[in-house]
């Protein structure tokens, strides 16, 4: 594999005077060879940085993603960029704080800038019963070592002085935590730096390339079937999202997970006018500001089951009459596109990421509305996993067998808004 | 400043209203009728703003939704409103409005020096840079996100408000052209309830802009005539100014009407705006199509317009914007606007793409002797600003190349006409598949969907003939499908009209290679070239996804209205397919941007989310107590006699409780009535004991699980007569309780003879508990016994307290010798003060929420939501005597046998008792065993609940602790960030241990 240019201000200076007509291509997009190590189904970004930690930790190269549609086409370019790692539980708070210290150094590591953008976000609470409910959170993180803080309504006023802080709201503010390294960063680049660097390490990504079956035999996995054709590896990994239930199917065990559409929207661009990741479960929003200038908002999920990436509009219009209610100031600025997306819950609202009941054959996915955050340590943790064939102990809590063991990982309370 | 292009006659405007208006400082004049756009053509004015990247000088591009370019920022202050397209702004006096995104002014804007760096800012430069060093990315991102952005946000609350309405309808007609207008007619004539709704202020589409003649008189006669008939029709709701924004699921779409933005000011009274939600049987789409621009070499200078965009102006508006023009086209249509201009008295000359034009225009023009340059391209333009001339060159056959040399033209105005793409934006959101069309270049619905007919442009049917008809055609059929018999009516006849062959080339050629010189836009508002388009190719991003994505083609305000075609054109040329096999990105909703004000309307403030209070709100509220949210409810907090704190409040309050009596309103608790022969089967089923045998009068508490056996909810409910329960559930879970009893009702019992009722509202209740309880209610009541032997704990009794008629349960929350006493909510205050008055000589007390849960806690009495999260088993709460072992099924049976539900390690509800009895352990804190001096540390729990209780003379606390009751006798630490508590577990009882005092 021939070495990538490395990107700097230099190389594009360099290339400007032949007009950037001598850039190579990010990824290649090579025709299936019959047969890999380890193929990765779903090229999102956990499929991507799967192959990409599979490649750079454990030197396992001959590697394919197969991407029925385009990379970071799902989940992946659809949502809203959040990343923090403020979760309750050991095991949720140290795999999100895994991800969060990946995502720190993430765009020098990939050489591909991820506008990782630590501006904080703040969870608001609107009762005392809420600042009990932040106060656990905060004091839990703390004693994990996981940067969090309890704010009062003068710290919140400081830090956001934008926001609807009337004693006669609705729900009127009480004060909220704050994760100072929390933020966004810009989900494209994502799919698009782990493609970029898992390429130039040997993987394969095979785009337009569909999983429609498996081949199992002895209760052990040989392959995929596709619709270009049968692709052999003993080692199959599918980190499939919304449509993971699905593929489970095919491989003949069934998923203890609901998919539901999750709608999100943007407004128009504006110059900057909120500098932090703002989110409130009892009024029902999250919102932050783009680097472009949107304003980025994310609903509550549509509470029916749905394959279909669109949900209803009554969910998108109480989203707005949230952000309204909490910045009265943003009611003129003006909606530029509302989209749907397909979440995979899992009845815990944690992830599963392990083994399953075929050998050789490994499931990533549950994420429900939260997986862009952990892309990261989704990937590594998951390499690891095919890699040893058995899960890191940073995701060992988070096997299939949880649901029948009942060691389940609640997290209904980290999500951002009430699902 | 005289309106030097407005043409002395002719056009839609009223020149009996001059209107006055401010464009960055100046003061401008237009009429009534105009929009921003075609006042400042009318004023000369082409120079509006600046692009998004390269800060690059823009004009007005097009007339409509379509405009990438012409943004400003409208008015001050709180009514500021940043992006409006000036295309759309209708015009009115005092209008205030100035360019975006351009500092200090829009002629001498300092961004403008990236435009000199642009060569080292191709599409997607910033994924290459601003990685070094690694601590500079926030430093880097402030700088970019003050360049980034169009206009300002508001400062201030918006003044102004807004509404929604919701309306059913048969047939909804979606644009008001020739086509649009016919279907209403056609659907209106037959009686059926119709609503066409147009985004413009006046109705008539393209008969507006284009001249053309219906029935052999000129076509707006036809307009007023049939416009006037559309109003005399009583079914039939005409919204002007109204945008379908969305199509949703089951032909409900979403329109915006602007009611009060054209009035200017405070909108004279008016909401500014309103959101519809229409249902409509049929959905017909008339919405037209959207002209193309060319894609040459500095195509994006002010005074380069669409084509279309120019006959409008002439037409519609009385404005010529140039003295001097050039039109580019590939096709006929594009003649239009050069036979405006001459009209005008504008000298014009044709360059046309093709090498032997044809079509009806062209030879009008040729017959008026009009300069045309068949099979020639624009090679370049000039101007520093305004366009000043443009270089054209005959082109090669196959149109990629140029020959000979170049001819300079002089002009201030230029048309370009790259064809037409049907506006499918709607039909695709209801999940229309598009087709490619050949000929047409462009795509059309590819399929009929049902409940939604498609007419004139839309289906790329181009002509004012095919537009009526179709549009007659197609509203018949609306109205025949909703039931209505539609009469045939005669199609007015028009000139025939044979669309011409046209000339696609998606980037035209000139003497240089793309990209080295000029830019030739392809997405004018996010300064994407086809050199970009071409650029994401060669680094591999081949998807039209991955290509919008990288470039940000077609993700600006207009999203891609005038861009998204040549785009996926351009990206098909350099892949090297076909353009259907490239495919189109999705079309979302809303079609043009729609106001966040709008959608939030009227829900807002208390209007937020319904505001539940209880029966003696108004009563608590006169002698000043607090209220906390509970759910969607006002519960009283405390009530604070004069001067008390709240922490003296509450003690007070608690004490009386156990002294004398305390009464609070317990109205808010969940009631659900549960009728049915099979009702003691569901409750079987939801809750974890067993109900057979609870006799009627008879009182049962019951703990909810989930599927995964942990607790959800608790209440007692009580068995009223033979097939009759009367639920009770906490007060915030109450709506998770009846979905979840109904769910499993609907999906897994059907057959089950049962309903469920909330009853919440109906009854009001109120508790009094203490040892003088039942003392005062006796003196209320006589045809009540109170006494043990007739009325024990946990049974209920009906008839009369203080002549109102009620249901008296005893059952207790306090420990307490305890009666909640359920009346009609309407009598629910005057009960309050029957017993308030009968109870001054027991000192009786009002309590709040806060001293409740301290009385509960003294008892270890749980709360679910606070000693529970959703992780906790009745086992967990030393409740397992709650637990069925007789039962076969319940829910959350199977999941209570799992390995880890059954761990004895678990954590378990105990007791913690701080070193200092005055001490009170913040709730939420985590409880370690072992301290150390940073973290990590290991986490045994958290604090569920705590309180100082005046009772028991000393703080306490519960808390959820693994292995807990194990652990009894243990110290262990609250390890808080900024101290260190010492405590002590103990069993979660801290009062009346022996559970006496409930018999008083």
């Amino acid at each position: 594999m021939p070495a990538k240019t490395r990107y700097s201000i230099f190389s594009l200076v360099r290339n400007a005077f032949s007009y950037h007509e001598n850039w190579e291509e990010a990824w290649r997009s090579p025709e299936p060879r019959p047969e890999y190590d380890v193929i990765i189904v779903g090229g999102g970004g956990h499929g991507l940085a799967t192959a990409y930690y599979l490649a750079k930790e454990h030197g396992i190269t001959n590697v394919a993603v197969l991407e029925k549609g385009w990379i970071g086409g799902g989940n992946t370019g659809r949502n809203t960029t959040v990343v923090r790692s403020n979760y309750l539980w050991d095991e949720s708070a140290h795999l999100y704080e895994h991800a969060l210290k990946l995502w720190e150094g993430l765009s020098q590591e990939l050489n591909f800038n991820v506008m990782f953008s630590q501006r904080g976000l703040l969870n608001l609470a609107h009762s005392p019963h809420e600042m009990r409910g932040l106060a656990r959170r905060v004091y839990a993180l703390n004693l994990n070592g996981i940067d969090s803080e309890l704010l009062n309504l003068e710290q919140v006023r400081a830090m956001c002085p934008i926001l609807n802080f009337s004693p006669k709201a609705r729900y009127p503010i009480y004060g909220a935590s704050l994760q100072r390294r929390g933020g966004v960063a810009r989900h494209d680049a994502v799919a698009w730096g782990y493609a970029r660097g898992a390429d130039a390490r040997g993987v394969d990504i095979i785009q337009n390339c569909e999983v429609t079956g498996f081949q199992i035999s002895n209760g052990k996995v040989h392959g995929v079937e596709t619709t270009r054709g049968t692709i052999r590896a003993n080692k199959v990994g599918v980190v499939a999202a919304g449509h993971s239930s699905v593929l489970a199917d095919l491989a003949g065990f069934r998923l203890p997970i609901q998919s539901h559409p999750l709608q999100a929207a943007v407004s128009e661009p504006v110059k900057p006018i909120l500098d932090t990741v703002v989110m409130s479960g009892a009024v029902h929003v999250y919102v932050s500001q783009s680097d472009k200038g949107e304003l980025v908002l994310g609903a509550g999920i549509d509470s029916y089951n749905s394959y279909s990436q669109r949900g209803s509009p009554k969910v998108v219009e109480d989203m707005f009459g949230a952000l309204v209610e909490l910045f009265p100031i943003f009611s003129r600025l003006k909606v530029l596109r509302t989209w749907g997306g397909i979440v995979d819950v899992c009845p815990d609202a944690s992830p599963i990421i392990g083994r399953t009941p075929v050998e050789g054959l490994y499931f990533n996915c549950g994420w429900g509305t939260g997986g862009f955050k952990a892309t990261p340590s989704s990937g590594w943790v998951f390499a690891h996993t095919i890699a040893n064939d058995r899960p890191h102990p940073l995701n060992e809590a988070f096997g299939l067998e949880r649901f029948s063991s009942g060691h389940l990982i609640d997290e209904h309370g980290a999500a951002a808004v009430a699902h | 400043m005289t309106q030097k292009n407005r043409l002395p006659e002719g056009g839609r405007i009223d020149r009996t209203r001059p209107l006055g208006f401010l464009f960055n400082g100046r003061r401008y004049t237009g009429f009534a009728g105009d929009t921003l756009a075609s006042a400042l053509l009318a004023n000369d004015v082409h120079f509006v703003g600046r692009s998004f990247k390269y800060h690059r000088k823009r004009g007005i591009l097009g007339s409509g939704a379509e405009e990438p370019n012409a943004l400003v920022q409208l008015e001050l202050g709180g009514r500021t409103e940043p992006n409006a397209r000036a295309t759309q702004v209708d015009l009115y006096e005092g209008l205030i409005a100035s360019s975006q995104n351009c500092w200090p002014t829009l002629e001498a804007d300092l961004g403008a020096a990236n435009s000199l760096l642009s060569r080292i800012y191709p599409a997607g430069f910033y994924y290459k840079t601003f990685m070094w060093p690694p601590s500079f990315w926030m430093t880097y991102e402030r700088f970019i996100r003050r360049a980034a952005g169009l206009g300002r946000p508001p400062r201030e609350p918006d003044p102004d408000r807004y509404e929604k309405a919701w309306r059913h309808c048969d047939v909804l007609v979606v644009g008001a052209g020739p086509a649009g207008i016919a279907a209403a007619l056609a659907a209106g004539r037959s009686g059926a309830r119709v609503i066409l709704v147009d985004e413009q202020a006046e109705l008539g589409g393209s008969l507006l802009s284009r001249k053309g003649a219906i029935d052999g008189a000129p076509a707006t006669h036809w307009l007023d005539t049939a416009l006037g008939e559309l109003r005399s029709l009583p079914e039939v709701m005409v919204l002007p100014r109204t945008t379908a924004y969305g199509y949703y699921d089951h032909n409900m779409i979403g329109l915006i009407e602007r009611i009060g933005d054209h009035r200017g000011g405070s909108n004279g009274g008016v909401p500014r705006q309103r959101l519809w939600h229409v249902r409509a049987k049929q959905v017909v789409l008339a919405t037209g199509a959207i002209e193309r621009p060319l894609v040459f070499s500095d195509n994006d200078r002010p005074g380069i317009l669409l084509a279309s965009a120019i006959e409008t102006y002439v037409n519609r508006y009385a404005v010529a914007a140039g003295r001097r023009g050039v039109i580019v086209t590939g096709n006929d249509t594009g003649y239009g606007a050069a036979l405006a201009l001459a009209g005008a008295g504008t000298a014009v000359t044709v360059v046309d793409l093709r090498t032997e034009p044809t079509g009806p225009q062209h030879e009008t023009a040729r017959a008026r002797g009009m300069e045309i340059l068949a099979g020639h391209t624009v090679a370049r333009t000039f101007g520093n600003g305004r366009v000043t001339g443009v270089e054209v060159m005959p082109m090669t056959a196959d149109g990629e190349g140029v020959v000979g040399s170049g001819r300079r033209i002089e002009c201030d105005l230029v048309g370009m006409s790259g064809g037409w793409s049907p506006t499918v934006h709607l039909y695709s959101q209801s999940g229309g598949k598009l087709r490619y069309d050949e000929a047409l270049a462009a795509f059309v619905p590819g399929n009929f969907r049902s409940g939604q007919h498609l007419a004139g442009a839309v289906r790329g049917s181009f002509g004012l003939g095919a537009a009526l008809s179709e549009g007659f055609a197609a509203g018949a059929a609306a109205a025949e499908a909703a039931g209505f018999r539609a009469a045939a009516a005669p199609v007015p006849a028009v000139e025939g009209y044979e669309p011409a062959p046209q000339r696609m080339l998606w980037v035209l050629p000139s003497s240089k290679p793309l990209g080295h010189g000029g830019k030739n836009f392809v997405d004018f508002q996010n300064d994407v070239t086809a050199a970009d388009l071409k650029l994401a190719v060669r680094e591999g991003y081949r998807s039209v996804e991955h290509v919008k994505r990288y470039t940000t083609t077609g993700m600006g305000t207009d999203q891609g209205k005038t861009s998204n075609i040549n785009a996926l054109a351009i990206l098909s040329e350099t892949v090297g397919a076909a353009i259907p096999a490239v495919g189109t990105t999705t079309f979302r909703p809303p079609y043009t941007p729609v106001t966040v004000g709008a959608f939030a309307s009227r829900d807002l403030g208390d209007l937020l989310d319904p505001i539940r209070r209880t029966p003696t709100h108004g009563w608590a509220e006169k002698v000043g107590a607090p209220f906390e949210n509970v759910g969607q409810w006002k519960r009283t907090w405390y009530f604070p006699k004069a001067g008390e704190t709240m922490h003296a409040a509450v003690n007070r309050e608690v004490k009386a409780a156990r002294t004398s009596i305390g009464i609070v309103d317990a109205s808010t608790l969940g009631k659900i009535d549960i009728q049915g022969p099979d009702a003691v089967k569901l409750l079987n089923w939801v809750y974890t004991n067993a109900w057979d045998n609870l006799a009627i009068g008879r009182s049962r508490y019951g703990l909810m699980l989930d599927e995964n056996g942990m607790v959800f909810d608790d209440g007692v409910t009580t068995r009223i007569g033979e097939n009759h329960y009367h639920m009770t559930t906490t007060t915030s879970g109450a709506p998770r309780v009846l979905a979840w009893m109904e769910e499993w009702l609907q999906c897994e019992w059907p057959h089950y003879r049962v309903f469920l009722t909330s009853v919440t509202e109906q009854w009001a209740t109120i508790g009094v508990a203490g040892p003088n309880a039942r003392k005062l209610i006796s003196e209320l009541t006589q045809d009540i016994a109170l006494e043990d032997e007739s009325f024990p704990f946990m049974s209920m009794k009906e008839g009369h307290v203080a002549g109102i008629p009620a249901r008296v349960f005893r059952i207790s929350f306090t420990g307490e010798l305890s009666y909640e006493i359920n009346v009609p909510t309407s009598y629910g205050l005057a009960l309050w003060q029957a017993l308030m008055t009968a109870g001054e000589k027991y000192e009786i007390t009002p309590y709040g929420t806060e001293a409740m849960h301290v009385l509960r806690a003294e008892k270890g009495y749980i709360i679910v939501g606070q000693d529970t999260d959703g992780t906790v088993t009745p086992g967990d709460l030393g409740m397992d005597w709650i637990v069925s072992k007789k039962k076969p099924d319940f829910l959350g049976k199977r999941s209570l046998a799992r390995a880890d539900t059954r761990r004895d390690d678990r954590k378990h509800l105990v007791g913690l008792l701080t070193q200092n009895p005055s001490e009170a352990i913040p709730e939420g804190a985590q409880i370690v065993g072992e301290l150390k001096p940073r973290p990590p540390m290991k986490m045994l729990g958290h604090v569920t609940s705590s309180y100082y209780s005046p009772n028991v003379g000393r703080s306490i606390a519960l808390a959820l602790i693994e292995g807990g009751r194990a652990r009894i006798g243990q110290e262990l630490h609250a390890a808080l960030p900024d101290r260190n508590i010492r405590v002590t577990v103990t069993e979660p009882r801290f009062f009346d241990l022996e559970g006496t005092r409930v018999n008083g």
